[in-house]
């Protein structure tokens, strides 16, 4: 499997000799019997827009609460910048935050809520207002300045937590949840905006989400979690098309998983058994398959092509009965019901008028798809 | 708008003439011309000419607004800072105990109160006078203001001070600049609590007072005991007076601040 990136690319996780801003070192969190955070390894570097996955109580928000320094690690490691962070208390970090609620002063103005870290930095009084002015100007609240935040709306507020946290011009940038109290169509534009802020002030953003539609369109690197754990750790893509885990295939977008026996490995092609007396399915192989134990083809919707005639000379085909068709209007979407019981899931994308399209509840058709549209992952 | 029926109108009526007609008495009688209180003989200031020059008086309701003040200023720190144990130290050893402790005083009778205090200023050895009765009034007021505070803390958001930390705050920077200003209306709630309380107390006073101080409720008591003079109708009056500005224009104030916030939301999602 090939990357799409290459080597002009932003990728300094794949250079051996570049250091990382941020390093845990088998970090391990425990509140009484309950462990948090089980012994993790994790290199984050400079300028990255990382992103911690997972669904609530994973442990995402405890690993970056670690990193502003409202928690200390029972076990391992923190440095950031290759100072040991250990005992270090947030006022004494250059890492700066943006709280899921915000946390703007409700007492202060949008001028002295940006202003306020940088009074008790060591930037000179006459610096100051110029700096106010300048985040002012990158999240677009100029005019804004002297309301109070109860005075603006919530879209404004998120703008105002985020020139707040980036007014210090922090080394790395903590956001937790930044995005989720704003509606899904102001929610997309910010996503956008935030990269463009990213790029432009060059800092390292790690951000807490729970959205996977969020982490892949904004982050370099994603890392799922799952009870306390990293599950996986790596670019958008390789996250979406090699997933390294069930876990990881499910959580992140929409998948059919077929389970069954890993039948034969050849190479990058594995082969599974998942119904009596039907062919086995290929798919690529996951690193580290070996044949013979249980394991589940992964594969996306999109990826399966829905015909009324047999396609032909394919490996991997099925038939089934239309369950539902789920009209989306750029893509349908198709549950169609094998004889065995298992659903899958098709989509396809409204080339054409609908009325031009043959498929129907409770037609037969067949589904189908290539060799290595698949993943067959160790279970 | 409901229209109130005849029995409501009677109950309301009666309700507000129990409440509110002896002091409307003592108000009328305080501008009568006559020595005797029962008698009317005209209207007349004549009183509150006498209620000036009136030495004793003066003293005792100096020495009333120094304890006053001084009392529940100590007992706005001293329950601000057993609020935020009670409220952010979450669960520890004995937490129930502890906080038992601190309303205990709230429903402990005040004679009781006020000997224990006596007793423990005797064995102490200290003089009775301004200073005994400023620490008794700091002791039982102080759990009031916790109480107020207490519950303004609880629905804080730690973030704020999270935030204020993040952004390069010692934690006593932190809270001088982000949680009191924000928590500032319970704690000035809470001192004017304590501020009445002590105005109006004369048990346990009486108890800790000592020949040198003698607060105003101590000085009308007594005298009153000697028969009521028109004087004591005076002075009573202007302490209503004072007290019905003061509720008057705090709730005001809070009224007007909540209008205006109302106002100015309504403003921003437009």
């Amino acid at each position: 499997m090939t990357s799409s990136l290459d080597d002009t690319a932003f990728a300094p996780w794949k250079k051996a000799d570049a250091v990382p801003l941020i390093r845990f070192e088998g970090v391990t969190k425990r509140y009484g019997d309950f462990t948090a955070i089980d012994n993790i390894d994790l290199n984050i570097y400079e300028r990255e827009f990382f992103a911690l996955l997972g669904p609530s109580g994973c442990g995402k928000t405890t690993l970056m609460r670690m990193l502003a320094g409202f928690e200390d690690a029972s076990e391992g490691a923190i440095t950031i910048a290759g100072q040991n962070m250990k005992g270090v208390p947030p006022n004494r970090r250059a890492v700066n935050m943006m709280f899921q609620s915000y946390a703007l002063f409700p007492h202060l103005t949008v001028y002295d809520n940006i202003a306020f870290g940088l009074k008790r930095s060591d930037m000179p009084k006459s610096e100051i207002a110029g700096r106010v002015e300048e985040m002012l100007r990158l999240v677009q609240l100029g005019k804004f300045a002297r309301r109070k935040p109860h005075q603006i709306s919530g879209g404004q507020r998120q703008r105002v937590a985020l020139a707040r946290a980036l007014a210090k011009g922090p080394k790395l940038l903590l956001l937790d949840e930044p995005l989720g109290a704003l509606d899904k169509k102001l929610r997309q534009q910010t996503q956008f905006e935030l990269m463009d802020i990213q790029e432009k002030t060059g800092t390292t953003f790690v951000i807490v989400t729970h959205d996977q539609e969020e982490a892949m369109t904004v982050a370099s690197r994603i890392a799922v979690m799952d009870h306390g754990r990293l599950v996986q750790v790596d670019t958008p893509d390789r996250i979406y098309e090699a997933p390294n885990s069930v876990y990881v295939a499910d959580f992140v977008g929409d998948i059919d998983i077929i389970r069954g026996h890993v039948a034969a490995v050849d190479g990058d092609i594995a082969e599974i058994v998942w119904a009596e007396g039907k062919p086995p399915l290929r798919g690529t192989a996951a690193p580290g398959l070996s044949a013979g134990g249980p394991g589940a083809l992964a594969i996306r919707p999109e990826k399966i092509t829905i015909s009324k005639d047999d396609p032909g000379a394919v490996h991997n085909k099925v038939r089934g009965k239309v369950e539902d068709i789920a009209y989306l209007g750029s893509m349908s979407t198709y549950v169609v019901l094998l004889p065995d019981g298992v659903r899958l899931k098709c989509q396809m994308a409204n080339v054409r008028r609908i009325s031009r399209r043959g498929i129907a509840w409770e037609d037969d058709v067949w589904l189908s798809w290539t060799d290595t549209a698949g993943i067959v992952l160790p279970e | 708008m409901k229209r109130l029926s005849w029995f409501n109108i009677v109950a309301l009526t009666l309700g507000f003439a129990f409440l509110y007609i002896p002091m409307l008495i003592l108000i009328v009688y305080s501008f009568n011309a006559s020595k005797l209180v029962t008698v009317w003989a005209g209207f007349s200031t004549r009183w509150y000419g006498e209620l000036l020059r009136n030495e004793a008086f003066l003293d005792a309701a100096w020495v009333t607004l120094r304890v006053g003040v001084f009392s529940s200023t100590i007992a706005t720190v001293l329950g601000t800072m057993a609020a935020f144990v009670m409220v952010r130290a979450g669960r520890f050893y004995g937490r129930t105990l502890f906080s038992g402790m601190i309303y205990a005083p709230l429903v402990m009778p005040e004679v009781i109160t006020g000997l224990s205090l006596l007793l423990l200023f005797i064995a102490v050895g200290l003089e009775r006078g301004v200073i005994t009765i400023v620490l008794a009034h700091a002791t039982f007021s102080m759990c009031y203001v916790s109480v107020v505070v207490s519950s303004r803390l609880a629905t804080f958001d730690e973030s704020l001070e999270q935030a204020a930390l993040d952004l390069g705050c010692t934690p006593w920077d932190a809270f001088k600049s982000v949680t009191l200003p924000i928590i500032a209306p319970a704690v000035i709630a809470g001192w004017l609590l304590a501020f009445t309380l002590s105005l109006d107390d004369l048990v346990i006073a009486s108890f800790t007072a000592g020949p040198s101080a003698t607060t105003l409720p101590i000085k009308i008591f007594s005298s009153v005991r000697l028969g009521v003079s028109p004087e004591i109708n005076a002075l009573s009056t202007i302490i209503i007076g004072i007290v019905t500005v003061g509720v008057i224009s705090a709730s005001l104030i809070s009224k007007r601040a909540i209008v205006r916030q109302r106002q100015d939301e309504q403003a921003a999602v437009g």
